[in-house]
């Protein structure tokens, strides 16, 4: 029981205190796959601290709304992503860490965010607001199909569950899952506002979202919010290699070199995982807003698609 | 057969009907033809591994024929067509891609919904196989519907040929004879349809279909 706790409680802080650092080592790895040398992999850090300093600023008209929003939107990122089993299962947490209940911590968050950039009434937040809602109407059910894939297969919602039976042996490959993966996938480059739905280093009136909306915010407000955008990355990236490679993690109740192993993996998995994405971002351009939906849809469609192939196989298995 | 043998051919098969639904989303004409050739591939490498798995040497040689006809002669021709009809910028929107893709998935769920009753008695490896078979079949089919270009018509129509070796490899006991004159009446066949696409060219300047339609006194 304690070593759950402790299991849980380290958890918490690892991904919290890693986020940066991934955001950190993402945007470095940019950086070189550009010709430039870039910034410190710990400049993320650095920024933070210098946010966390400075004064808010906060607009004459703007409701407590405003400053309670990115509290509670950093809250429930930070809890959906504790929640995903990173280096070991089995946490205190497991019986209630359902991949629904994330759907729904993200999209709370999502919520009051856009309800943040409207606060104010400034015509970019209403901008940013109005996009992010058109996306997350396509991303959210896609994401929902996935999980729905994801816990048809493996008869359980719970995370550590389906970690624990892609691990075993009945798993075996299916089309179904592979499917599901590329919809999470593509899930996750549209809520992180990864380039080719969003670009996070712009600030060009025509193409941003998530920086319309932020574009009020500033010293500890923004620090609260970049933090949460970086967990938020590092969430669905952990999701992903928990449920797709589950390899390496340590099982509840094993012991210290299990663990060693399990952190281990889970940082080579997030430095792959970081690397992918970032050699996709360099690779592709980005769109144009008005094709997101084109391609948040093949998501939807593909995780639509995923969950009947699936019954195409449990009836033959 | 084992467990394995089975998931890796239904993930070969899964994914030739995955790669339809790109085909379907694609709206320009060379991207169309790259993966009108990946097509082919994931088929070459499914039939191959029918042919491993089932102990059936001459399924290799159907194989082979799928990748260098269809994966290499075919595309290049049709992407030497395109260039010298000068239509390779050409983005066609006759149905926007969403409810295209949405038809594409009712028509996955009316092939799986058909081919399981029909073929209870069978193993659950052919079941699976013709379901998925028929799902590339009707896709094809929703292509050739959805678009306009002559040159994207010829390419459903191979998609579609490419979902019939798919159901022939699953179903055991088709005669390389029957496979090999498919190959080569589909290969034919492109040629007759290239010959057209310059004929229709010179007459109506045009690879749209909906030049067409005057001469048949359709037009509005």
């Amino acid at each position: 029981m304690t070593g759950e706790w402790l299991t849980q409680a380290i958890q918490a802080v690892l991904v919290l205190a890693c986020a940066p650092l991934l955001t950190g080592v993402t945007r470095k790895i940019r950086a070189r796959l550009l010709r430039r040398r870039g910034a410190s992999v710990i400049q993320p850090y650095r920024d933070l601290l210098k946010l966390i300093r400075k004064e808010a600023v906060v607009a004459e008209n703007a409701s407590w709304l405003f400053r309670v929003a990115p509290y509670v939107m950093f809250a429930s990122t930070w809890v959906a992503a504790a929640l995903v089993p990173t280096f070991a299962t089995g946490l205190t947490f497991s019986a209630a860490a359902d991949l629904i209940v994330i759907v729904a911590l993200l999209g709370t968050a999502r919520f009051l965010l856009a309800l943040a950039g409207l606060d104010v009434g400034t015509s970019f937040g209403g901008i940013g607001s109005s996009r992010e809602m058109m996306f997350a109407s396509l991303a959210e059910p896609a994401m929902l199909m996935a999980v729905f894939t994801l816990s048809l297969f493996a008869g359980s919602t719970q995370l550590s569950s389906i970690s624990t039976y892609m691990l075993g042996p009945d798993a075996g490959l299916s089309i179904s899952i592979a499917l599901a993966l590329i919809a999470l996938v593509i899930v996750a480059i549209g809520e992180n506002a990864r380039i080719p739905v969003d670009n996070p280093a712009t600030h060009l009136e025509l193409t941003m979202v998530h920086e319309a909306m932020i574009l009020e915010y500033s010293g500890r407000h923004l620090a609260v919010i970049e933090t949460a955008a970086s967990v938020k990355l590092l969430l669905y990236l952990s999701l992903i290699a928990c449920v797709f490679v589950p390899w390496g993690t340590a099982v509840s109740g094993a012991g210290l070199l299990a663990y060693t192993i399990g952190v281990v993996a889970y940082a080579a998995k997030l430095a792959v995982l970081g690397f992918l994405l970032v050699v996709f971002e360099t690779a592709i351009a980005k769109m144009r807003v008005f094709r997101v939906p084109d391609f948040l849809g093949v998501a939807l469609m593909l995780g639509l698609l995923g969950t009947m192939l699936l019954f195409v196989s449990r009836v033959s298995r | 057969m084992s467990a394995l043998d089975t998931d890796i051919a239904h993930l070969l098969a899964g994914a030739l009907v995955l790669v339809s639904f790109l085909l379907l989303y694609q709206d320009r004409i060379l991207a169309l033809l790259n993966f009108f050739a990946l097509h082919a591939c994931v088929l070459a490498l499914s039939v191959a591994w029918q042919a491993y798995v089932q102990h059936a040497p001459h399924l290799f040689i159907t194989a082979a024929i799928a990748l260098l006809f269809k994966g290499v002669i075919i595309p290049v021709a049709l992407y030497r067509i395109v260039v010298r009809l000068g239509i390779h910028r050409t983005i066609e929107y006759a149905v926007s891609p969403g409810p295209t893709m949405l038809f594409g998935i009712a028509l996955v769920a009316l092939s799986i919904v058909v081919m399981m009753p029909v073929t209870a008695a069978e193993g659950a490896f052919v079941r699976e196989d013709l379901a998925f078979a028929l799902s590339v079949v009707l896709l094809g089919f929703l292509m050739m519907v959805t678009r306009r270009n002559a040159v994207s018509q010829v390419i459903g129509f191979m998609s579609l040929e490419n979902g019939l070796v798919l159901a022939a490899t699953g179903a055991r006991g088709m005669p390389l004879v029957v496979e090999i004159s498919v190959g080569f009446s589909v290969l034919i066949a492109f040629i007759v349809v290239g010959i057209f696409l310059f004929r229709i060219r010179e007459r109506f300047d045009s690879v749209s279909l909906e030049a067409l339609d005057m001469s048949r006194g359709e037009s509005s």
